[in-house]
């Protein structure tokens, strides 16, 4: 039932592919909004410093940890499925989800501590930022790994491993969002 | 899928490999900041950032592989973040004018407990 | 990669679908098209009749309008900014980007289908809702929005001030909704277009009208960002009480300003971009002739793209920017005004020496070129900071920028849908109404405008709800212009109702179209009127480019681009 016009690539590249790129291309105008205000107002106000000395690096950094594994695990999902491997690369797709999954546990855990020892999100501006940037990237860590579940199953299948590649280029980006995002949110003291 | 075929067959990146020089990268950009120094910080966190953006995305996204155009699209979504950031910031960042002054205000800090 | 020339037998088991599955929940983008298509006219009756009720105040303060009743001071701001709101981002986007593009893409090209079908419906459906969202605004406690389409906070962020708790929160929630929808819809144009052309069309070969579809889609899409930043961040001021344009608490307003603006400029060009198109698809027919200096079109629409990014500022001139900003923003923003001017001048020398017929849709491609000429002019007023000081926030600015978003949105709409009528619904438009309803429009449009510029000029501020306030701006040659404005307005208004009549008859009994009407080349004219689902019996291999009129030596003043050497 697809349309032709899906088959076609006058463009040297799958439709597929083509679309994901110009998704992260509108990603990034938005990303590069919000941290880009945020670093205006950082840098302008050096008395954020100190709000900011109560983000926790450890937590932060184990969740970059978390991060770069399941970007691992998405590029060898790939892998796997460029060989025509359906179920190994719906398994390590799996594990990409467990990663999206640990990331959003632990950053409840972080943001409830925060919360209880008062920094909410209007407290203070740095707060605001912080709470509102990391949360259009958790947004994004979430609806990430749903489209991959949905991936996954079809993969397992045997079936549309082309969507394989396209959802971990998605997920290298949430990736990268929080590569940025961890410096700016947690060593910028 | 046939401007994979030469990527599968032989010579493609060892992905693990690549993972455990990001994981080097995240200690170090950790570990840097602690030294105090604010050019030391700098480098350790934001450029090992850049530097790790740029392995993700050529080793893991495959840019490399893609057609020219795809690095320009997204090149030029990156440049015009930075105009933004130009004409904006002059703006958002100045404390004071011919006959006005942005007081730093001090927000009430958020109680520690 | 196996190409067929015939459309894929699944289309061949063309079950009977119900009316809900043809109508409203069709991937087919000729169906999206037209649900953009109504939606966005419906919307535009809103829209202008919110513009004659808020006139009617202006010119007769106090009076009681005809089918409104009194309008209050609140109120006022609640149709000025509803006005706003809905002609740009529910009027002029979804009808000039969304039902254009879905409808001309992929017959255009040569497919069956935009690539994503479903992602297309979707696209409409997260549309409707905006577009109900919003709606639901009027009728809340406190009622719409009031801060005008720019929504700059503190007023915005803070209900304490704007009076609009709800309809604040419900306004940027529906435009960030229409952001999405938008979004998704490019992402289909762009893939389309760059992908699923014909066998054998180049880049060069793609009519204007595509290419600059497209090129307005990636220019959407690479602004919003910011914007779309801005709003979740008004949105979290309003609901949640942060500050992040608050100065009490460390926030700057300014910075909405910029993260709107950012994405403000680039959209104006975002909706110019198809109109121009349009007008450039009529031009070349209606004259029987080449499009002039194509390639050098193509680059200079792109041109134009890139360096709308370059001059958001200049809406800001007064408040408060850094000068040295404002110099800058002052040498792009008239520099940009070169590449535009230039389009303009195309299409004068397509038509010199060209065989040119004044059908209706001619008339109004050339209303377009004439009317957006003036438009374009007194922009440059507008751009020079200096001048800008005593303009901004006057009437000049308004005239100024309906000079240019009518032809856009109301002149380029009525060019689009004569045009391609026959195409769209296999019968042809009455011409005769067409022509009326044509002169009805034009002539009060220009007896709206020009008084607002004179009044401009003579200081006459934006977004006031009573002159009698101002003793300056009461006199009696004050209110006479307004008055005059205010007439126009309605027989303009009046005139509308021709053109849904002509609509009406022409479904029911206009003359049956045929293929090509008009004589055209461009491949959605190879197709049948209206084109089944799937388009095109037999997809089409293009030949040649889009404008071969007039070739010396041959018989036909036309080559349809599929036609075979």
């Amino acid at each position: 039932m697809r349309p032709i016009a899906t088959t076609r690539s006058a463009a040297g590249i799958p439709t597929g592919l083509l679309a994901v790129w110009w998704v992260l291309a509108s990603e990034i105008v938005i990303f590069g909004g919000l941290l880009g205000s945020y670093i205006m107002y950082r840098l302008a106000h050096d008395a954020w410093a100190e709000q900011a000395a109560a983000t926790n690096v450890w937590i932060g950094a184990f969740n970059t940890f978390v991060l770069l594994t399941s970007s691992l695990t998405a590029v060898l999902a790939h892998q796997a499925a460029e060989r025509g491997d359906g179920k190994l690369a719906a398994k390590r797709l799996y594990y990409t989800c467990i990663g999206a999954a640990t990331f959003i546990v632990v950053k409840a855990f972080e943001w409830t501590t925060e919360i209880q020892h008062g920094f909410t999100i209007t407290s203070n501006t740095f707060w605001s930022f912080y709470y509102t940037a990391a949360g259009l990237h958790a947004l994004h860590v979430i609806a990430g790994a749903i489209l991959m579940l949905f991936v996954a199953a079809d993969a397992k299948k045997g079936r549309e491993l082309h969507r394989v590649e396209l959802i971990g280029i998605y997920w290298h980006f949430v990736d990268i969002v929080w590569i940025f995002l961890f410096p700016l949110l947690y060593i910028a003291k | 899928m046939s401007e994979h075929a030469a990527h599968a067959e032989g010579h493609h990146v060892n992905y693990v490999r690549i993972w455990q020089i990001l994981l080097v990268l995240l200690v170090i950009s950790v570990l840097g900041p602690m030294i105090g120094i604010k050019i030391v910080t700098l480098i350790t966190a934001f450029g090992i950032a850049v530097v790790k953006a740029y392995l993700v995305a050529k080793n893991f996204m495959h840019l490399n592989l893609q057609p020219r155009y795809v690095v320009y699209i997204l090149g030029t979504t990156l440049v015009f973040m930075l105009l933004f950031y130009a004409g904006t910031a002059p703006d958002v960042m100045k404390h004071s004018g011919d006959n006005w002054v942005k007081p730093d205000v001090v927000q009430p800090s958020a109680p520690h407990h | 990669m196996a190409e067929h020339a015939t459309p894929h037998h699944a289309h061949e088991e063309h079950h009977e679908e119900g009316w809900v599955k043809k109508y409203l929940w069709s991937t087919d983008h000729k169906i999206i098209c037209f649900q953009y298509m109504f939606t966005g006219m419906f919307m535009a009756l809103i829209g202008g009749f919110f513009s004659y009720v808020f006139r009617m105040q202006t010119a007769f303060p106090g009076i009681e309008v005809p089918l409104y009743g009194m309008v209050s001071a609140a109120e006022y701001n609640g149709l000025i900014t509803s006005h706003g709101t809905i002609m740009i981002f529910w009027v002029a986007m979804p009808v000039l980007v969304a039902a254009f593009g879905n409808y001309l893409i992929p017959l255009m090209i040569g497919c069956d289908d935009m690539v994503f079908p479903k992602i297309n419906r979707l696209s409409y459906q997260v549309f409707f809702l905006s577009t109900v969202v919003l709606l639901s605004s009027f009728f809340v406690d406190g009622g719409p929005f009031g801060g005008a389409w720019t929504a700059y906070p503190p007023l915005s962020a803070n209900a304490a001030w704007n009076n609009t708790p709800l309809g604040a929160s419900l306004w940027v929630l529906a435009v960030a909704l229409e952001f999405v929808a938008f979004l998704l819809g490019g992402i289909n144009f762009i893939t389309t277009a760059m992908n699923s052309r014909a066998p054998g069309m180049r880049y060069t070969d793609i009519p204007i009208v595509v290419w600059f579809i497209v090129i307005a889609s990636m220019l959407f899409m690479s602004s919003v960002g910011p914007l779309i930043a801005g709003a979740v961040m008004l949105f979290m001021d309003q609901q949640v009480g942060t500050g992040f344009f608050d100065p009490a608490r460390g926030g700057d307003p300014v910075l909405w300003q910029h993260l709107f603006w950012f994405f403000g400029h680039p959209e104006v060009y975002v909706v110019l971009l198809p109109a121009i198109g349009i007008t450039a698809e009529i031009i070349t027919v209606f004259s029987r002739k080449k499009l002039f200096a194509y390639r050098t079109v193509l680059f200079t629409a792109i041109a134009t793209g890139v360096l709308s990014f370059t001059v958001w500022a200049h809406h800001q001139f007064i408040a408060g920017i850094d000068p040295r900003m404002a110099h800058i923003f002052t040498i792009t923003t008239l520099l940009i005004s070169v590449p535009i001017a230039e389009m303009m001048f195309v299409f004068i020398a397509t038509l010199y020496g060209g065989s040119i017929t004044l059908s209706t849709p001619m008339l109004w491609a050339l209303a377009f070129v004439g009317e957006f000429l003036i438009g374009g002019v007194t922009g440059i007023f507008l751009g020079a900071s200096g001048a800008d000081i005593y303009f901004h926030d006057t009437y000049f600015v308004l005239a100024h920028f309906h000079y240019t978003f009518f032809p856009i949105a109301i002149i380029g709409t009525y060019a689009g849908v004569t045009y391609w009528f026959p195409k769209m619904f296999g019968r042809m438009m009455n011409d005769t109404l067409g022509k009326w309803h044509f002169w009805l429009t034009i002539i009060p449009f220009n007896f709206i405008f020009i008084p607002l510029f004179v009044l401009g000029a003579a200081g006459e501020h934006r977004r006031i709800y009573n002159y009698q306030n101002f003793p300056e701006l009461s006199g009696e040659w004050f209110f006479a212009l307004r008055e005059l404005a205010t007439v126009a307005l309605i027989i303009m208004l009046l005139a509308q109702v021709i053109f849904f009549v002509n609509v009406y008859i022409s479904l029911r009994s206009g003359k049956k179209a045929g293929k090509n009407p008009f004589r055209a080349n461009t491949l959605e004219w190879q197709a049948e009127s209206p084109p089944p689902h799937g388009n095109f019996a037999e997809l089409p291999t293009v030949y040649r480019g889009p404008y071969e009129y007039s070739v010396p030596g041959r018989a036909e003043d036309y080559w349809p681009q599929n036609a075979p050497t």
